[in-house]
C-alpha cells in the first residue's frame, strides 16, 4: 500500500495543486498560498521518501497494476529520491522568491500553476522507469517551460522563446526517432528490461551505437553540452529571474540525468566509443563555458555560462562510469542544483535592487547590504568547491576517478575550471560589493524580505549539505550504485518474473 | 511495404528540414508539424507493418499485430497537437508584438528590462 | 478575413454574412456531429474511438457553428467558459486515477462492474471512463480555446 502511494505522491501533488489553482481563476493571493504550501508538503514527502528508500531499498509501483515489462513502472531509487528532494527544495524557495519579484500581471496569468506543472514533468522524468514515459514527461515540462519563457510577452522573451521552442521541438522529435530505433532493436520500453535484454544478447549490437548518438544529441540539447549549447545563453537571458533560476537549476539537470541513466543502462557494449565521445564533449563544454564566463561582465551571462561548466564537470564523472566518478557526479549534481538556484536568486536581488544587469556599473553595495554581500561570497566559495562546501567532495571524486582511468588531461581541466569559476564569480563580488561606483547608483525601493529569505535560505542549505557530506555518504554511495552497477537498478524485475 | 513507408518518412523529414530552415515563422511551424508526421510514420514502421490482425480482442483471431507503436504514436500525436497549437498562438503574439514574421527581422531585439 | 477580402477588391463586405442555408444546415449537422462524437467516445473502450477523437470531433462541431455564425452568436448559444471546461477535464483526469488509492491498488488501476440499465440491458461501467471523460473535455476545450484565440482577434 505505501509503496503504491509514496512514489506517486511527488508527481500527483503539484499537478493537483495546479488544477486547483486553475479552478480558482486569476486570483494571485490564493495561488501564492497553495503553491507555497504544496511545495513545502512536497519537501516533507520527498525527505521521507529518501529515508524510506534508504531503509527499504528501491520503491517500485506499477501503474495500472500491469506487471513490469509490459506496463509503465515508476522506479523510485536513491537517485530519483535525492533529485526529487532537491527539486522540491529549490521549488519551494523559488516560489517564495516569486512573491515579490515576478510581478502582479504574471501572477494573474497562471504563473504558479505553470511552475507546478513544470515540476510535475521534471519529477516524473526523474522517477519513471519507462523510456517512453520519460519522453512524455519531458514534453510536459517542456510545454510548461515554453509558457514560462514567454509569459509576460516582453519583446526579448518572444524572440528568444520562439528560438527555444523550435530547438526543443526538433530535438524532441529526434528523441522519438531514437525511441523507434531502440524499440525495433529490443522490443521493449521498460528501461530495466532493455538493460537485461541487451546484456543477455550475444550478437552484434553495432546499431546501439547509432542509438547512443541519437540519444546523446537529444539530451545534450536539453543539458547544453558543447556543440548544442548555442540556444542557452540567449534563451536563459530572456525570462524574469525566478524563471531563470528554475530553468538553470532544474531543466539542464534533467538532461544530465537522462544521459547518465541511458548511458549506464543501455549503451554498455561499446564503451570505448560512446563514453569517449561523451568525455570529449564534456571537456569541450567546460572550455567553452569558461571562455564565456570570463568574457562577460553581465552578471546573468556569467552565471549562465557557469551552468555549462558545471554540466561539463558532472558529465566527466558520468562518462567514467566507475565507482568514484559516479559518486562524485551525484554529489556535484545535487550541490549544483542548490547553489545555482541560490546564485541566480542572489543576482536577481542585486538586479532588482539596482536595476542594472552589468557588474561593471555597480560598486560599494556592501555598505547597504552586508548580509547579501557575505552570503554571495559564501555562495561563490561553495560554487568553486572550496573544502568545507559540498562542491569539493564532488570534484575530489571526479578528479580521482579521471586520474584512475588515465585521463590526466580531463582531471587537470576539471581542476582548472574551478579556478575559472572562482575568478569569474568573485569578479562579480569585487565589482558589485567593493570599491566605489563609477556613477552613483539609485537604489530602488522594493520589498525584499522574501527575496532575501529564499536566497540566504538556499545558501544555508548548501552549507549544511557541505558540512554533513560525510554523514550523507552512504546515501550517495547507494545512489551511485544504480549507475556503476546497473544490475542493481534492474533487480526489481527479478521479483516479477 | 516497410521500404515504401521508410522512403515516405524520409521524404517527409527532408521537406520538413527544408521548411524549418526557411525564414518565415509560419513555414517553420508547418515544417515542425511535418517533421513530427515523418517521425510518427517511422515509429509505425519500426514496429513492423502487417504482422497480424487488428489488435482488438476477438476469439476468432490468433495473431495480432503489435499495438504498442500505435499507442506510442497516439501519445506523440496528442503532444504534437498541443505543441502546434501553442506555437501558432505564439506566432500570432509574435506578429502583433514584433510586427514581423521574418526571423531575420526578429533578430537583435534590444533588451528591455 | 475581412481585410483580405477588401484587398482582393470586394468593396462592400457585409458585417456578418447572413446565409440562411448555411445557418440552418449547420445547426442540424452540429447535432449529428455531436451525437457521433459521443458515440465514438462511448465506443472507445473495446473498439476504435475514445476521449481524444471524440473531443476533437465535438470541438469541430462547435467550430462549424463558428464558421456559419460569428463568435458572439456562438457564445450566446453555448454560454460555457472554455477555460472552465479544460479545468474540469483536468480535474477528472487527475482525481479519477488518484481515488483508486483508496482501493489499495496502484495509480490508474481500473475497477469495473456491470449494471442493468432499463433500455440498453447490461452495461459495463469502468472507472477508466471517468478519465476518458476528462480527456474528452480537455481536448475539446483546448481546441476551441485555440481556435477562438487565433481566430477571434481579427479586428
Amino acid at each position: 500500500m505505501t509503496t503504491n502511494i509514496l512514489p506517486m505522491l511527488p508527481i500527483i501533488l503539484p499537478f493537483l495543486a495546479g488544477v486547483i489553482m486553475l479552478f480558482l481563476g486569476k486570483r494571485p493571493m490564493p495561488h501564492r498560498m497553495i503553491s507555497a504550501v504544496t511545495s513545502l508538503i512536497m519537501v516533507g514527502v520527498a525527505a521521507f521518501n529518501v529515508y524510506y528508500v534508504y531503509v527499504n531499498g528501491t520503491m517500485v509501483t506499477f501503474i495500472g497494476n500491469w506487471s513490469a515489462p509490459f506496463g509503465i513502472s515508476v522506479v523510485y531509487d536513491m537517485v530519483a529520491a535525492l533529485l526529487v528532494l532537491t527539486t522540491s527544495i529549490v521549488t519551494f524557495f523559488v516560489v517564495v522568491y516569486s512573491f515579490q519579484s515576478i510581478g502582479y500581471e504574471r501572477e494573474r496569468y497562471y504563473y504558479y500553476p505553470m511552475v507546478l506543472f513544470m515540476i510535475t514533468g521534471i519529477i516524473g522524468a526523474f522517477t519513471t522507469g519507462d523510456i517512453f514515459n520519460m519522453f512524455v514527461f519531458f514534453e510536459v515540462f517542456l510545454l510548461a517551460s515554453y509558457v514560462l519563457i514567454t509569459l509576460g510577452s516582453r519583446k526579448i522573451q518572444l524572440q528568444e522563446g520562439f528560438k527555444y521552442l523550435v530547438v526543443n521541438i526538433v530535438s524532441s522529435n529526434f528523441f522519438l526517432v531514437g525511441l523507434a530505433y531502440l524499440y525495433s532493436v529490443t522490443g521493449s520500453l521498460n528501461m530495466a528490461d532493455i538493460h537485461i535484454k541487451l546484456s543477455n544478447y550475444d550478437g552484434n549490437l553495432a546499431i546501439m551505437t547509432i542509438v547512443a548518438v541519437v540519444f546523446l544529441f537529444v539530451f545534450a540539447t536539453k543539458a547544453g553540452l558543447f556543440p548544442l549549447y548555442f540556444w542557452m545563453p540567449g534563451s536563459y537571458n530572456a525570462p524574469p529571474m525566478p524563471v531563470i533560476a528554475l530553468f538553470g537549476a532544474l531543466l539542464t539537470k534533467v538532461g544530465v540525468y537522462a544521459i547518465a541513466r541511458t548511458y549506464s543502462l543501455f549503451f554498455t557494449n561499446d564503451v570505448g566509443y560512446t563514453h569517449q565521445v561523451l568525455l570529449l564533449l564534456s571537456l569541450l563544454t567546460i572550455i567553452v563555458g569558461s571562455i564565456g564566463a570570463l568574457a562577460y561582465t553581465n552578471m546573468k551571462q556569467i552565471i549562465i555560462y557557469n551552468i555549462m561548466i558545471a554540466v561539463g564537470v558532472i558529465m566527466v564523472g558520468f562518462s567514467m562510469m566507475d565507482y568514484a566518478g559516479t559518486v562524485g557526479s551525484m554529489y556535484y549534481l545535487i550541490h549544483d542544483m542548490i547553489i545555482k538556484a541560490a546564485l541566480f536568486l542572489l543576482i536577481g536581488f542585486i538586479i532588482y535592487r539596482t536595476g542594472k544587469n552589468d557588474a561593471a556599473d555597480l560598486g560599494g553595495l556592501i555598505r547597504q547590504h552586508p548580509v547579501v554581500g557575505w552570503t554571495f561570497f559564501i555562495a561563490t566559495l561553495s560554487l568553486a568547491g572550496v573544502p568545507p562546501f559540498p562542491g569539493f567532495f564532488g570534484k575530489l571524486y571526479i578528479v580521482e576517478s579521471a586520474f584512475d582511468n588515465g585521463h590526466a588531461i580531463a582531471a587537470i581541466l576539471v581542476l582548472l575550471s574551478s579556478l575559472v569559476v572562482l575568478y569569474s564569480v568573485i569578479r562579480i563580488f569585487i565589482k558589485v560589493f567593493w570599491g566605489e561606483p563609477a556613477q552613483p547608483i539609485e537604489l530602488k525601493n522594493i520589498k525584499s524580505d522574501k527575496l532575501l529569505f529564499s536566497a540566504v535560505g538556499l545558501v544555508i542549505i548548501s552549507a549544511v549539505f557541505g558540512l554533513s557530506a560525510d554523514f550523507l555518504f552512504p546515501i550517495f554511495e547507494m545512489a551511485a550504485e544504480s549507475f556503476f552497477d546497473p544490475s542493481s537498478y534492474s533487480n526489481y524485475l527479478m521479483g516479477v518474473e | 511495404m516497410e521500404l515504401v513507408t521508410i522512403i515516405l518518412s524520409g521524404i517527409l523529414i527532408a521537406s520538413a528540414t527544408y521548411l524549418i530552415l526557411s525564414k518565415s515563422v509560419l513555414r517553420i511551424i508547418i515544417g515542425v508539424s511535418i517533421l513530427s508526421h515523418g517521425v510518427h510514420l517511422m515509429i509505425l514502421t519500426m514496429g513492423q507493418l502487417k504482422r497480424g490482425n487488428v489488435p482488438v480482442l476477438d476469439d476468432s483471431v490468433s495473431s495480432y499485430s503489435d499495438p504498442l507503436p500505435q499507442a506510442l504514436i497516439l501519445t506523440a500525436i496528442v503532444i504534437s497537437f498541443a505543441l502546434t497549437a501553442y506555437s501558432l498562438v505564439l506566432l500570432l503574439r509574435n506578429y502583433k508584438e514584433l510586427g514581423t514574421d521574418n526571423t531575420e527581422d526578429m533578430k537583435g531585439v534590444p533588451h528591455d528590462d | 478575413m475581412k481585410s483580405t477580402l477588401k484587398r482582393a477588391g470586394y468593396s462592400k463586405v457585409q458585417r456578418q454574412m447572413n446565409d440562411v442555408f448555411i445557418h440552418f444546415t449547420s445547426k442540424v449537422i452540429f447535432l449529428i456531429i455531436l451525437l457521433f462524437s459521443i458515440n465514438l467516445f462511448m465506443a472507445g473502450h473495446y473498439t476504435p474511438g475514445g476521449g481524444f477523437v471524440g473531443g476533437l470531433l465535438a470541438a469541430s462541431a462547435i467550430i462549424l457553428l463558428l464558421i456559419a455564425f460569428d463568435y458572439e452568436t456562438v457564445r450566446k448559444m453555448i454560454p460555457v467558459n472554455f477555460h472552465f471546461i479544460i479545468t474540469l477535464g483536468l480535474t477528472l483526469a487527475i482525481v479519477a486515477p488518484t481515488l483508486l488509492f483508496f482501493f489499495g491498488t496502484p495509480f490508474f488501476t481500473h475497477q469495473h462492474t456491470y449494471i442493468n440499465v432499463p433500455v440498453f440491458g447490461e452495461v459495463a461501467v469502468h472507472t477508466a471512463m471517468l478519465f476518458d471523460a476528462g480527456v474528452f473535455l480537455t481536448v475539446s476545450g483546448t481546441a476551441l480555446m485555440i481556435v477562438t484565440l487565433v481566430g477571434g482577434t481579427d479586428e
